[in-house]
């Protein structure tokens, strides 16, 4: 197994560890609880592909 | 009141999904009496329509209405569908390309499938077998609710049987459709509700909240509402609510693709790469529906009263939107209905076909027969969750709907850790499964079928998703009783997996049984 697949604990421990119950500091509007799960959302998603394109060149 | 344009509208783009699901079966055409090509697609789906067809298949219907309704009703707890939906896809991205490999190499079409052939335990075999089509029955049943809320806001109701009516007609047109073309028929039916369901979210965030005054008031609107609920809700989670919350997002991520029809998607594909390079693209769906159930809040500051929850969202849009617009939003609901019913339905019959009348009723089924019997029993499964809407208290779904979830995640151990190791013995991993199922039920029972159980131990109150707490004694039994079995001499079965037939690169779509190139 790669390395890089390492990464993908981030989403886990970012949304798994209770740090995130809280209103401030809002952003658009938006209390801190949601706009953080939002943007754990869309760091997911890169780190994924960040993952899949390096595994796929070091295993090719 | 009927409202003519939304229905004109709403029947229209019905009409056009109709159509394309019976277009489908001339779709890369192929020999639709293979239960490879009907329940699989012939493996060999690319990037762009496993998204859009695994989009479809997994943010159902029922799940655009349920959790903004639960946003609308409970507060943030219904905001665990981003987590739940964000940490899915990294495990996917390990996981399932092992499963499309393996199960590639052996023509293998159900979960049941690979562990029958991984441990060589019929039993086993039919517990995931048997759980897959319990957890996948109520769950089928829901998506109609989809389209009943739809159907009721848009003024169409009626007294007794005539109330059921428009639901009977559309599941009808979708039971034929899925007959003629197989799993083919949602994958091109998801690409226009997902496209109908992208237009519908954008539009609405962008809109609502301008008519509303900003996300800002639309927060502080939700929070005072909420607080004024006879059981009073919140927009923030309590740290003494969060073991809940979490665990409920960890337990439904790691459920979400032990179900029959997730699975059916994902060996669909046709390599390991669609898989993994949708675990990135996939969470996009997720944002939409982060988006959608802040809908339940905007419900709220919009200061709607609907009788009950579920119809929070359809009362919103109709609220906001012109006629014609919410004649689209409401059809891309009620085809979102439709295309996760079809997959499940299918993967239903695939289980039932391959599992049970193939092992034991009918063991040298040619192709064309094992097709065949799929085709008819994804029709009895839809005629029985449509009985079931009709004839049963639709409370009763949703109890059944929430236990699946607990019942589904205890095939994980035998599912997921025989991709890895064969450290388990098959009856330990079955005894583990019988007493998880026992337990998992008994403990959702006695808190009336809320998904949370306060587990009282350690002289403390340990409040967590009850699917967690029945794996975990699941995973303890199976590992306790391994060695006991081995030490007592009980036989292991063979291994129908070679070395190096979980390794996904280099095989591609060819499908199994098509004709070899070179003769």
């Amino acid at each position: 197994m790669s390395r890089w697949y390492w990464l993908l604990i981030v989403p886990f421990v970012a949304l798994l560890a209770p740090v995130y119950l809280k209103i401030e500091p809002t952003l658009g509007g938006f209390p801190f609880f949601y706009w953080y799960q939002l943007a754990v959302l869309i760091l997911s998603a890169i780190l994924t592909w960040i993952v899949y394109r390096a595994t796929r060149e070091t295993t090719r | 009141m009927i409202d003519g344009v939304a229905l004109a509208v709403f029947i229209f783009l019905f009409v056009v999904v109709t159509v394309l699901g019976f277009y489908a079966a001339r779709w890369k055409a192929a020999d639709l009496s293979n239960l490879n090509e009907w329940g699989l697609g012939g493996r060999r789906f690319g990037t762009i329509i496993v998204w859009f067809l695994l989009g479809g298949d997994l943010y159902t219907a029922y799940t655009f209405i349920a959790v903004p309704a639960l946003m609308f009703g409970a507060g943030a707890t219904g905001f665990f569908a981003v987590p739940y939906t964000i940490m899915i896809y990294p495990m996917a991205m390990i996981v399932l390309p092992r499963l499309w490999a393996v199960c590639h190499r052996h023509n293998w079409i159900t979960p049941a499938d690979f562990v029958h052939g991984r441990y060589g335990s019929r039993a086993l075999e039919l517990a995931v077998a048997l759980t897959g089509i319990l957890a996948t029955m109520p769950y089928i049943a829901l998506q109609l609710v989809g389209i009943q809320v739809v159907l009721q806001t848009m003024g169409i109701t009626g007294t007794g049987f005539m109330a059921d009516v428009p639901l009977i007609i559309a599941f009808i047109i979708l039971a034929a459709y899925t007959y003629t073309s197989g799993l083919r028929a949602p994958a091109m039916i998801a690409v226009v509700k997902d496209t109908l369901i992208y237009i519908t979210v954008i539009v609405s965030v962008i809109v609502i909240p301008i008519k509303l005054g900003g996300f800002g008031h639309i927060f502080t609107a939700a929070q005072a509402a909420l607080a004024a609920h006879p059981k009073p809700g919140s927009i923030l989670v309590s740290p003494a609510g969060f073991p809940a919350y979490a665990t409920l997002a960890f337990g439904s991520a790691l459920a979400l693709f032990l179900y029959p029809h997730s699975v059916t998607g994902v060996l669909s594909s046709r390599n390991g790469d669609v898989i993994r390079r949708n675990a990135a693209f996939l969470p996009a769906y997720s944002l939409v529906l982060g988006l959608i159930a802040l809908l339940g809040y905007m419900a709220l500051a919009a200061g709607l009263t609907p009788k009950v929850t579920s119809l929070a969202v359809p009362l919103l849009l109709k609220a906001m939107f012109p006629s014609w617009f919410v004649g689209v939003a409401f059809a891309a609901i009620a085809i979102g209905a439709l295309v996760p019913a079809a997959i499940m339905s299918i993967a239903a019959a695939n289980l039932f076909t391959r599992n049970i009348w193939v092992r034991y009723l009918h063991q040298r089924a040619t192709p064309a027969e094992e097709s065949n019997v799929a085709k008819f029993v994804s029709l009895i499964v839809k005629l029985g969750s449509l009985a079931f809407i009709v004839f049963i208290p639709l409370q009763f779904a949703i109890n059944l709907q929430l236990l699946g979830g607990v019942w589904i995640l205890q095939t994980l151990p035998a599912i997921v850790f025989g991709l890895y190791t064969r450290w388990f013995h098959a009856r330990a991993l079955f005894v583990g499964w019988l007493v998880a199922m026992i337990a998992g039920t008994a403990m959702a029972a006695s808190q009336g079928f809320t998904s949370i159980y306060p587990l009282h131990v350690f002289g403390g109150v340990w409040p967590a998703y009850t699917a967690v707490y029945a794996l975990i004694l699941n995973l303890v039994v199976s590992a306790i009783l391994t060695p006991v079995f081995d030490a007592a001499g009980m036989r292991r079965a063979g291994d129908a997996v070679g070395p190096g037939e979980f390794e996904d690169r280099g095989l591609d779509a060819v499908p199994l049984d098509a004709p070899p190139m070179t003769a």
